[in-house]
């Protein structure tokens, strides 16, 4: 069929922002489809409340909303765009939820907009549990037995049938959250009480369970002519019982034989043939390892996760080619664009193995629950590609960026048997290294497969890595087995542990020895086709196909996996920077190992390889490439990671120098500079023991921020408030000593600012400065910034513009820099430099349509800013407010305290806009997810040192009509000044406790600002625990609870009566 | 583990490690694309006089079973695999790849680059090859020097077709199944819907066909060039227009020869699960299971009763044929699958009911 004539403009609706269960594959997904739909020459309207994303480039469509996906906002736009049609499907469940809901709310058939792709009617029939049972019995398919339930009533009476364990799975949620598996009365109580309060129509799925069967899934594609295609089949090395997305997964299934891959294949097709479906599809399925049985568990009548990764394990462009199936083309009228030659209409074959590994946020959340279930906890994945399962598994092994390089736990050693056991029985995020430890400790094969179900396949490749590390360390620096084991796998820095060597030997000897990888083209057909698709992975055989070119070349490292403190915003910087290099007449080649986003679409880059972003694996590439150099400012913490020993091994590091990378790092060097540059910072010393550090806090002062020198990212950084808090932190947070010294520095209070500039060494431009909500001391990612400052004076603007100018020319960058400064008391101090590209790049990028990552490649390839025609200086801001908000996935992650401090937390982020501050505030929250009511209760429970500031905030909420709830202790001071407020007890008081208040949604807001502090069994953990699960918003910052009332006061009108006059005489 | 080489004539040498039979072998060498199915694929006698090359990288992962041979006797020359399962997991599975090579003696050989040899013969076109005898030293140059000057038997037909006639009883309909080298999941769809299907050689003549009554003939799959089994396009000469006909790959091939159509030579096959085949009626695309090294000239059809029905979406070949008088229909991919997509399961219904029509006009015929 040809493609439809009679609709011009579309609009396309995003995912919003990265949270757990949705993360960049749909920037992806949303940019692919974008850019396909323009191709056919329709007019793309895109709504996204994400800003960090690539699709929100005014390049990706004609016109880009940065709103909140809510009802509210996408009906203005819809009414102000009229487009002609909509696009649902591509933008997750926030995407497919949201045509939903404007479905319901008439407002599509009142303004005669239609939803093209898959038909709301067959989503509804995928999502919606008991219709998609309907249809799989009319299909004659086999569901594992199952029940709708709206109450915990239904869902006892189902188990006296049934038994346990039973799975229980919320309606209409993504990455089953709130879902899980019960054993028991009590697992159940809790499990289905959270998931009907997570469903959006409260209605949980309780189905028995079928844990310990293969896990199978199938991406399948279907046009309006009912062609039907398999883009690819993966199995789970986990069994059924972990969400996919918390998997092992291997590209394609390795255990199935072709009658069980047709089955499955047959069924997949039948399904979505029968929903009718127009797009790409995922259908999951368990088999019964034993036996030809099996069960459909799910299907997603939309783009994925799961679609992104199979697009990328075969180079099939699945939702770019799902666009044009929704305008009407069909597989067999499309070309492949892989080979150019072929036709879409077709089945991949791979000649390679994928293996996808989570990225989960533990590292980060130490106290989180660590096992895995249905409920995905994941934040990010990493893929690799190899010729044998060994390879390709421990290629994904090391792209982690977890420390591990192999399938290796640190300090096994000190790990009992029996630790090994519980922890390979109950999956959790390290299962694949205590296989490792307990094959090495000589466990059988058997007896892990008893332990885990995991299929004996997998466990006997695992077993050959294991078994081949006495070969190896019996045969050091042997051709013939250090080749078999690169051929495995193994990294460098393994061989040089069972070598006793360095790995930069190891590399060296292999170099000399010929013994280095080839590169293979990912080319959808098994190289049957000739293909001239620029993508590559690594592997150890005779050909290489990856042939360089006469045009000089530079790299771009990638940033890995999305993480906490390391989302899609690299990613963005890492294309924009590909471009600006591909504009500037080179080669742009990509390194990264992250199949979500857009910067391993093939076609974005010169050249892409799906490597991992280790030296060993980065240098093989700078060896065959021999670029003019590396970009590494783009790519997060990751690539930065990397300089040092790139530089060590001859390569030329592009933009800011390592030695001025280093001075901006180095807190030591940092500090000196800083000296000479004659800029400010709070005061602050090392010290190597705790006695030290109590003489240090009480010479400068409390509170005092500590945190040990060795730690990235803000990790066991807390803010202490006297001397015993300090000794405190001291003896059960660190270990200080002379090789790990710990930061004491001076807590100011005051303004957070942040600002991102660019530099070419002589000339700097200034795009933005932005002004925090919440006072420093709160991660610069978990606080909400405001553009351009709202209260900041002329002579601190100024200020901060000649800082920022001086550290750039004085630390010498050459490309991006982000600092953070704090205002106190007047004075401006500079926190910290950050030389390479920051979270905020692609929210300022957009704000001011100054092109940041662009500009700074081109700077660092040798063009002025003049040169570039970029105007000096502070930019002039555009009209309006904007702000970001932060984002966060604390109701996936049980058990995390969501008090917020120098931890970044957030997963994610949003952005308001508007002319007033107020309304920005709205628009950011509302999009963040956070109900705003004009009216209601807030329970309000503070520490004493926030009493005073919170009897200002208490009143305002009270002159607009909000009733205040307290315990004991805030109320008293409430009551003292005044304010009208019941007392409500405290935990484990007889009575009405707050805790009560929570769960039945008697309260609309919660401050709590009370004892912070890691451990679950305080107070203060339970009551911001039992917000987040019970979906109520809590603020654990006072300036936050301060925006939020700005925001419910511009929205409502005070509630004050008239002042009392006098009588007249 | 012994040492083995892959010697082509292109002079291209692989260095790997045997499996399966010790002794040497030669065959021409091709490439399937197919991800599973490799007991199908080492068991299809269409395959005979060759070496297969796997391009998916992991073979042997799910062992062998009893259940999935498309033929007792397998005819392959040999297979290349970059890596073969040691220990196979699958509850089907008796025994090892290897255990069957060893049992049936054919060489294999892993540990080889097979992408590159599959370049190679993406570009050469199908090649000549030899697979060493495990563990001896061999001079390369003679070896290719010699494989150049070989020609390969031409009567793989007469290898693997059955030497005398044998039922396959059912009560449905009465088909006699022609093997040119029949793939066992033919005989399985026709005794699914119940035909009473006697095999015949494929050197049996139309006489002796029309002899037992059929109801219909299916044309089976084989391997070769159609050319060299003239005997059989004499043979569908005679049943063109008696009798209901449907024709698989060989057959496909040996029906446009006997309807005047000519054949050529591919480059290198069609070989694979990912197959599409368009539909020119319905428009619809089929992925489909293939396995062939030449192909129905659609100049040729010029002039002959014969009508191009489905076209290769990627290279235009022809993929099926109808006669436009008489009943009979040809494919040029596997319906019966194993291995590969069961999308033109469908092919089998209609040749069902292309013999139930027929008896209905033959019915009114004979009462009119």
């Amino acid at each position: 069929m040809p493609k439809r004539h009679d609709i011009q403009t579309i609009l396309v609706i995003g995912s919003g922002p990265i949270v757990i269960g949705q993360a960049a594959e749909f920037d992806y997904a949303g940019t692919q489809a974008c850019l396909a739909l323009k191709e056919e020459g329709y007019r793309v309207i895109l709504i996204n409340s994400n800003p960090a994303t690539i699709m929100t480039d005014t390049e990706i469509a004609d016109k880009v909303y940065i709103e909140p996906i809510t009802l509210e906002f996408v009906s203005r736009i819809l009414r102000k765009e009229r487009p002609d049609a909509l696009l649902p499907t591509l933008g997750g469940q926030t995407g497919l939820n949201m045509a939903i809901e404007l479905d319901e709310s008439g407002i599509l058939k009142e303004l005669n907009v239609e939803i093209l792709g898959t038909k709301l009617e067959a989503i509804h029939k995928a999502e919606d549990r008991d219709l998609f049972r309907t249809l799989m019995n009319e299909l004659n398919e086999p569901v594992p037995e199952s029940d709708i339930i709206h109450n915990l009533q239904e869902a006892q009476a189902f188990v006296e049938r049934i038994g346990y364990p039973v799975i229980v799975r919320p309606a209409f949620t993504l990455g089953g959250t709130g879902g899980g598996i019960c054993h028991n009365d009590e697992e159940l109580l809790e499990t289905v009480t959270s998931g009907l309060k997570y469903s959006p129509v409260t209605q949980c799925l309780l189905e028995k369970s079928i844990a310990g069967l293969k896990e199978i899934e199938y991406e399948v594609m279907r046009d309006s002519n009912d062609n039907a295609i398999v883009v690819c089949n993966m199995e789970n090395i986990d069994p059924v019982g972990i969400h996919t997305g918390d998997s092992i997964v291997v590209a394609p299934s390795q255990t199935l034989s072709d009658r069980e891959y047709q089955m499955l294949r047959n069924v997949s097709l039948k399904i979505i043939r029968a929903l009718k479906i127009e797009g790409g599809c995922n259908v999951q399925l368990a088999l019964d390892p034993y036996s030809f049985n099996y069960y459909i568990i799910e299907v997603n009548p939309r783009v994925s996760r799961s679609s992104a990764l199979a697009s990328k394990a075969t180079g099939y462009p699945i939702a770019k080619l799902a666009a044009k199936i929704a305008v009407g083309l069909t597989l067999d009228e499309m070309m492949n664009p892989v080979t150019g030659k072929t036709y879409a209409c077709f089945e991949p074959a791979l000649d390679y193995v994928v293996t996808k590994i989570p990225r989960w946020p533990f590292d980060k959340f130490e106290s989180a629950k660590r096992n895995l279930g249905t409920q995905m906890k994941a934040t990010g994945e990493v893929m690799a590609i190899g010729r044998t399962f060994e390879e390709s598994i421990l290629k994904a092994v090391r792209s982690l960026e977890t420390g591990h390089i192999h399938l290796e736990l640190k300090n096994a050693d000190d790990m009992s048997n029996e630790w090994i056991e519980k922890r390979i029985r109950r999956a959790g995020d390290e299962r694949l290294f205590f296989i490792g430890e307990g094959l090495r400790r000589g466990v059988s094969i058997d007896t892990i497969h008893e332990w885990s179900q995991i299929d004996l396949f997998f466990l006997n490749k695992l077993q050959n890595i294991v078994k081949y590390e006495e070969v190896l360390a019996a045969n050091p620096f042997e051709y013939e087995v250090a080749r078999k084991a690169k051929r495995m796998g193994f990294a460098d820095g393994t061989l040089a542990e069972l070598w006793n060597s360095e790995e930069l030997v190891v590399y060296n000897w292999r170099k000399e020895n010929h013994l280095i990888p080839v590169y293979k083209m990912v080319d959808t057909c098994a190289a049957e086709f000739e293909s001239e698709t620029p993508y590559f992975y690594g592997t150890y055989e005779d050909e290489n196909e990856s042939i360089r070119t006469d045009k000089e070349s530079v790299i771009v490292l990638g940033s890995g996996p999305i993480r906490i403190g390391q989302g899609v915003e690299f990613d963005y910087a890492t294309v924009h920077s590909v471009w600006a290099i591909k504009e500037a007449g080179y080669e742009a080649i990509i390194i990264n190992s992250n199949p979500e986003t857009v910067s391993t679409d093939f076609s974005i880059s010169d050249k892409l390889y799906f490597e991992p972003l280790t030296i060993e694996d980065v240098m093989h590439i700078v060896d065959l490439e021999q670029p003019k150099g590396v970009v590494v400012q783009f790519g997060g913490q990751t690539a930065i990671n990397l300089a040092a020993k790139l530089q060590e091994r001859g390569v030329q590091i592009l933009g800011t120098s390592l030695e001025d990378l280093d001075r901006a790092e180095n807190r030591d060097k940092f500090e000196q500079a800083l000296h000479e540059i004659g800029i400010p910072q709070p005061m602050g010393k090392t010290a190597v023991s705790s006695e030290e550090a109590v003489v240090i806090g009480n010479e400068i002062g409390y509170p005092v921020l500590v945190r040990p020198s060795y730690v990235l990212g803000g990790r066991a950084m807390e803010i202490v408030y006297n001397q015993e808090e300090l000794a405190h932190y001291m003896e059960f947070a660190v270990q200080a000593s002379p090789e790990h010294p710990v930061l004491v520095d001076r807590y100011l209070t005051g303004t957070e600012i942040e600002v991102d500039a660019i530099s070419d060494g002589l000339n700097v431009c200034i795009p933005g400065i932005m002004e925090h909500i919440e006072r420093a001391g709160v991660h610069s990612g978990d606080s909400i910034a405001v553009y351009p400052p709202q209260n900041l004076s002329t002579e601190h603007i100024d200020q901060l513009i000649d800082y920022t100018t001086r550290l750039a020319k004085g630390l010498n960058i050459i490309g991006l820099l982000n600092i953070q400064y704090v205002i106190s008391k007047g004075k401006v101090y500079v926190i910290e430099v950050n030389p390479r590209s920051s979270r905020t790049v692609p929210f300022l990028s957009k704000i001011t349509n100054i092109p940041m990552a662009k500009i700074a490649t081109k700077a660092i390839l040798g063009q002025s800013l003049p040169s570039q025609g970029i105007p000096l200086g502070l930019a002039p801001s555009p009209r309006g407010v904007y702000v970001k908000v932060p984002v966060f996935s604390f109701a996936k992650l049980r058990r995390v305290d969501i008090t917020l401090g120098p931890e970044m937390k957030s997963t994610g982020e949003v952005m308001g806009k508007d002319m007033t501050l107020e309304k920005a505030l709205y628009k950011g929250l509302v999009a963040a997810g956070m109900q705003i009511q004009d009216h209601g209760s807030v329970l309000m429970t503070v520490s004493n040192k926030d009493k005073q500031e919170a009897i200002s905030i208490a009143r305002r909420f009270t002159s607009i009509g909000y009733h205040i709830l307290a315990t004991e202790g805030t109320a008293a001071t409430l009551k003292e000044a005044g304010i009208p407020v019941s007392t409500v007890g405290k935990i484990g008081e007889e009575g009405k406790t707050l805790l009560d208040v929570i769960q039945k949604g008697e309260a609309q807001l919660v401050i709590n600002t009370l004892t912070k502090g890691k451990q679950p069994a305080s107070d203060g953990f339970r009551i911001r625990r039992e917000s987040v699960e019970n979906g109520v918003p809590c603020l654990t910052s006072l300036d936050t609870a301060e925006a939020m009332l700005r925001v419910i006061e511009s929205m409502t009108f005070q509630a004050e009566e008239m002042p009392q006059q006098g009588v007249l005489t | 583990m012994l040492k083995r080489s892959l010697i082509l004539e292109t002079g291209d040498v692989f260095n790997g490690t045997a499996f399966g039979s010790k002794k040497a072998s030669e065959g021409e060498v091709v490439f399937t694309t197919g991800m599973t199915g490799y007991q199908e694929t080492l068991s299809d006698p269409s395959y005979c006089g060759q070496i297969v090359t796997m391009t998916y990288p992991l073979i042997g992962n799910y062992g062998i079973n009893r259940d999935d041979f498309e033929s007792i006797e397998p005819a392959i020359k040999g297979m290349i695999v970059r890596e073969l399962a040691e220990t196979p997991s699958n509850f089907r599975s008796d025994i090892t790849l290897n255990d069957l090579f060893q049992l049936k003696n054919i060489p294999g050989i892993e540990g080889i680059d097979t992408r590159k040899l599959t370049r190679i013969i993406r570009e050469f076109g199908s090649v000549k090859g030899v697979l060493t005898a495990a563990g001896e030293e061999i001079k390369v140059e003679d070896t290719i020097r010699k494989l150049k000057e070989t020609t390969f038997p031409t009567n793989q037909v007469e290898q693997v077709s059955t030497k005398r006639p044998y039922p396959s009883p059912g009560r449905g309909k009465r088909v006699v199944l022609v093997d040119f080298g029949m793939k066992h999941g033919i005989l399985r769809e026709l005794n699914n819907r119940d035909c009473d299907v006697v095999v015949m050689p494929y050197n049996t003549t139309a006489e002796e066909i029309m002899a037992i009554y059929p109801d219909g003939i299916m044309l089976s799959n084989g391997p070769g060039d159609p050319k060299d089994v003239p005997e059989a396009i004499k043979m569908i000469e005679n049943l063109i227009g008696k009798i209901p006909i449907f024709g698989i790959c060989l057959g496909h091939q040996l029906f446009a020869l006997a309807s005047g159509g000519d054949t050529f030579k591919l480059k290198f096959g069609h070989r694979g699960a990912n197959h599409p085949v368009k539909d020119l009626e319905t428009g619809r695309v089929e992925i489909t299971s293939q396995n062939h090294g030449y192909a129905v000239d659609p100049e040729s059809l010029i002039g002959t009763r014969l009508q191009v029905t489905h076209t290769a979406l990627n290279d235009g070949t022809v993929e099926g044929l109808k006669h436009l008088d008489v009943p009979a229909f040809t494919v040029q991919y596997h319906p019966e699958a194993s291995p590969g997509p069961e999308d033109s399961n469908h092919l089998f219904d209609r040749f069902i009911e292309l013999m139930h029509d027929n008896a209905n006009v033959k019915g009114e015929k004979q009462h009119a």
